[in-house]
């Protein structure tokens, strides 16, 4: 049997990312296997840019952001196998692979990195009635429709949902000559970032109808239009609403949803509001020595956090294969409070804190001039004011260590506070 | 000039054409579809039902016993997944289970074996997650779930592996009678034929028509269904349906034999032959009547929803007889549920006719009932793995991830006599994009197997039927970027 100290499950942003940084921390033996042909995931289809304003301190596309990561990847002579899927892991850390050059095989691991990203809500998923016809698309194979393969995939298109890369599917679409009638969002609110309506539907005048889905989707062949209706307060359709755009393409962004078949088939504990595994702040899953990072563990607004996120797995990996985690049952448990959605981590080790704990969370509603307050029991250890925060746009906040220190705390709660 | 053109690639034509295949006989069977099992057989609840359900002394009680007791052997022979997991009628009250008792005893009449009168408890051990409300039911050993399109699709490989010939795109405008034999009209093409078999599903009234006189209606009724994820797969072992009562006919809910869970149908009688689209109110009445049964059914789990129609006429039974106006023009009309439970058994009776009327039929001495389906990747061991990919490479790249489909098996499916030509087509036959991601994932990659396979370009593959485009073209930059 093969044998890896690292094996990283996907060569997206986050496998790439993770299998640097353990790289860097002086891991040798490190493998990624990645089920499409080229290194990158989905950010060889985002050809727009606005990557890496964090990370690299300028604005780059998404190919180009991939690109400098695949290049490290290169200087450092990770092994990676190409058009490669994993068909399963077990608790022992075998993964069982198969492709057309090797055949299928067992790769023995030290430790495991999940980095399968997310998939995309469907149409079935969400239930729209009417017809079965061509030219309903998610917007991310759309995506790669388009800027991967060189195809076109209609003229007249309407979009559902305004996720971001819904939004950015408008422009490029209008770019590429479509019209794009509208983007109706069933929210009152959009669930994609700020700066996407603004570059992507309100420069090109796209109109963005929130508080408004699709009813019925008509055509027998290929689509002809879809019934867009308001909806009411319990996100119910008006049925006097409804009207009619004619149109030969639907394309939907109605959410992602972690990629976790691997880590249910172990066992691997889930999150239901995340979708993703339950984790520590080193990336540690249920199981020891099985890391996550990246869309796989919570669907992230930008690159660059999936970035730092993942490093922060390849570099805790790295020590777990060195022998030097400690995963004592030293724990402290993290609770979202009112207003939060999720936070992840989802709870802390305390013996293997490194110099400060990075929290990531989403809000469940649009909230403005509100504090997000980390609190231990009545203490306020640490309060961060924001000027408008949404669900769509993933707030951090960083915690250094000496908060844990020589400290007996059971549990934190982070909650939105409004007013004062 | 054939011996017999039959109409209609559905589940009730191809078993026909395999039937019949068994004779020294030039058989075609033609489709307006580009594909066949695009009809009923396409979309229905996928069950083989025991026969208790159909009034006695009608063809449909009668065929339906006799045909089930055949798909053991024929699933055999095609190698198409059916499992017999037995089904329950359950009753919510007192009354119902009088309403057991009469299809108990009509069941009887009807000839069905191995049904017992069950009780609350019984039920409860076999079906832990069903409700608490129910008092009693029957359970009935012989129903089963199957692969309705790899019924048909294996049914018409056999049938041209036995020399018959399938003719898809291929529309009936007209079909002229002489008096030897039947012109039919058909796109650019005419076909002439001794005998015509009329198996035209909801189009079936047009085709009888065409020969005869009006004798009877084809009054589609469509049913909406829902298709859970395959997370969902264990929550029933039994096909179950409820008592009909004064909330309705009851929905059914059962485990299909890919392992999802299927829910439906409802019934509503529409004018429209292209009407197979689904609404909101249907899907919530279907959501609501199957939550009678357990309310521990997970309507998040749903990865799909679909309607299908089934070819209700004004007759009220199968009819399946020559038409009394045309000699040698037989009618397959009105196969609605149990159809295709009944399909074997109505298979060899049309045989029968065709017998009488011919005055007898001469065996084909090399029929072969034998058809291998696509080797299933992901039901093998190991060592099964490794050798399909050292014997061919394509078996080590998966193409569909949530269904675990390798672009070996695609291929096979597209190579096959009566292969796959549109990626629905593909889907039908191994299933990419059957799965929780709905081919978001898989759908370009089987395009581009598509396109390679039957020497096309990327923006011909069609979705499904002729109309059903995908690609509109190429981008500004034409070549893309890869």
């Amino acid at each position: 049997m093969l044998e890896y100290d690292i094996v990283v499950i996907g060569g997206g942003q986050a496998g790439l990312a993770a299998a640097i940084e353990a790289k860097k921390n002086g891991i040798d033996s490190i493998i990624i296997i990645e089920r499409d042909k080229e290194l990158g995931g989905i950010l060889q289809q985002c050809i727009h840019n606005g990557f890496g304003v964090h990370e690299f301190g300028e604005e780059l596309t998404g190919t180009e952001y991939a690109e400098r990561f695949i290049d490290q990847v290169n200087t450092y002579d990770i092994e990676c196998k190409l058009v490669t899927m994993v068909l399963r892991i077990t608790n022992k850390k075998i993964v069982e692979v198969v492709n057309s050059e090797d055949g299928y095989m067992c790769i023995k691991a030290k430790s495991i990195i999940l980095a399968m990203g997310c998939r995309e809500r469907t149409r079935g998923a969400i239930i729209i009635p009417g017809t079965r016809p061509s030219g309903i698309f998610t917007a991310g194979a759309a995506q790669r429709i388009i800027n991967m393969e060189g195809y076109l995939i209609g003229k007249k298109v309407f979009i559902l949902g305004s996720g971001d890369i819904g939004l950015i599917m408008a422009r490029r679409l209008t770019l590429e000559g479509a019209k794009v009638l509208g983007v109706a969002e069933i929210l009152e609110y959009s669930s994609g970032l700020s700066r996407n309506i603004v570059q992507c539907l309100d420069d090109f005048n796209i109109p963005l109808l929130l508080g408004h889905t699709v009813t019925s989707i008509l055509g027998k062949d290929r689509i002809e239009g879809v019934v867009v209706a308001k909806v009411d307060k319990n996100r119910k359709p008006i049925k006097e609403s409804e009207k009619i755009y004619e149109c030969d393409t639907l394309l939907l962004s109605v959410g992602l949803i972690p990629e976790n078949e691997l880590s249910k088939d172990v066992k691997i504990r889930i999150d239901s509001n995340t979708g993703g595994p339950i984790v520590n702040q080193i990336m540690e899953t249920s199981i020891n020595g099985i890391f996550a990072c990246g869309n796989v563990v919570h669907v992230h607004d930008l690159a660059d956090y999936v970035s730092e996120e993942s490093k922060r797995a390849g570099r805790n990996a790295a020590k777990y294969v060195k022998g030097e985690i400690k995963n004592s049952k030293n724990v402290i448990g993290i609770i979202s409070g009112k207003g939060i959605r999720y936070v992840v981590p989802h709870y802390i080790g305390v013996d293997d804190i490194e110099e400060y704990i990075d929290l990531f969370m989403r809000v469940d509603r649009v909230y403005e001039n509100i504090r997000l307050s980390v609190i231990s029991e009545a203490e306020i250890l640490k309060e961060v004011f924001r000027k408008r925060v949404c669900p769509g746009e993933m707030q951090k906040i960083k915690l250094p260590l000496f908060h844990f220190k020589d400290r007996k705390i059971s549990s934190i709660k982070i909650e939105v506070r409004e007013g004062g | 000039m054939y011996d017999v053109v039959i109409i209609g690639a559905g589940v009730i034509g191809t078993f026909i054409a395999r039937e019949l295949s068994r004779y020294n006989l030039e058989i075609a069977i033609i489709d307006k579809e580009n594909d066949v099992a695009n009809g009923t057989t396409k979309a229905n609840t996928a069950i083989i039902h025991a026969g208790y359900d159909a009034k006695s002394g009608t063809k449909m009680a009668r065929f339906n016993v006799l045909g089930n007791e055949m798909f053991d052997e024929i699933c055999n022979e095609l190698d198409v997944e059916f499992k017999r997991t037995g089904s329950l009628v359950v009753a919510f009250n007192e009354d119902d289970m009088e309403k057991v008792k009469t299809l108990y005893q009509r069941g009887i009449r009807n000839g069905v074996k191995d049904m017992t009168i069950v009780g609350k408890n019984e039920i409860k051990d076999m079906e832990p997650n069903i409700s608490d409300d129910i008092v009693g039911g029957i359970y009935a050993l012989s129903c089963g779930i199957i692969d309705p399109w790899n019924l048909a699709i294996g049914l018409a490989e056999n049938a041209v592996d036995n020399g018959v010939k399938l003719l898809l795109n291929t529309e009936v405008i007209d079909i002229n009678k002489t008096e030897d034999y039947y012109t039919i009209l058909a796109d650019k093409q005419k076909l002439k034929a001794k005998y015509v078999i009329n198996c035209a599903g909801l189009y079936a009234d047009r085709i009888n028509n065409m020969v005869a006189s009006p004798s009877f209606i084809i009054k589609p009724r469509r049913g909406q269904y829902f298709v859970l994820d395959k997370d969902a797969g264990n929550l029933f072992n039994t096909v179950i349906f409820q008592c009909p009562s004064k909330f309705g006919k009851g929905v059914v809910v059962a485990p299909t034999v890919h392992g999802n869970v299927i829910i439906g149908p409802n019934a509503e009688d529409i004018g429209d032959r292209d009407g197979k689209h689904t609404t909101a109110e249907a899907l919530d009445y279907v959501r609501k009547a199957s939550l009678r049964t357990s309310s521990k059914i997970p309507f998040k789990k749903v990865i799909t929803t679909f309607a299908g129609l089934r070819a209700d006429t004004n007759i009220g039974d199968f009819i399946i007889e020559e038409s009394k106006e045309a000699k040698g023009f037989i009618d397959v009309a009105g196969i609605k549920s149990p159809g295709l439970s009944s399909a074997p058994a109505i298979a060899k009776y049309v045989v029968k006719l065709v017998d009488k009327i011919a005055g007898g039929l001469e065996k084909n001495e090399k029929f072969n009932p034998i058809r291998k389906r696509v080797l299933r990747f992901s039901k093998l061991n190991s060592e099964e793995k490794k050798q399909i990919i050292r014997f061919d490479s394509k078996y080590g790249r998966i193409v569909c991830r949530c269904e675990q489909i390798t672009e070996g098996e695609i291929v096979d499916c597209i190579r096959r006599k009566a292969g796959a030509t549109t990626v629905d087509g593909v889907k039908k036959r191994v299933r990419p994009g059957s799965g929780r991601c709905q081919g978001g994932f898989c759908q370009v990659r089987v395009m581009e197997i598509l396109a390679r396979e039957l020497g096309k370009d990327m923006s011909e593959i069609l979705k499904d039927n002729i109309k059903s485009y995908i690609l509109t073209g190429r981008t500004n930059k034409g070549e893309g970027r890869c």
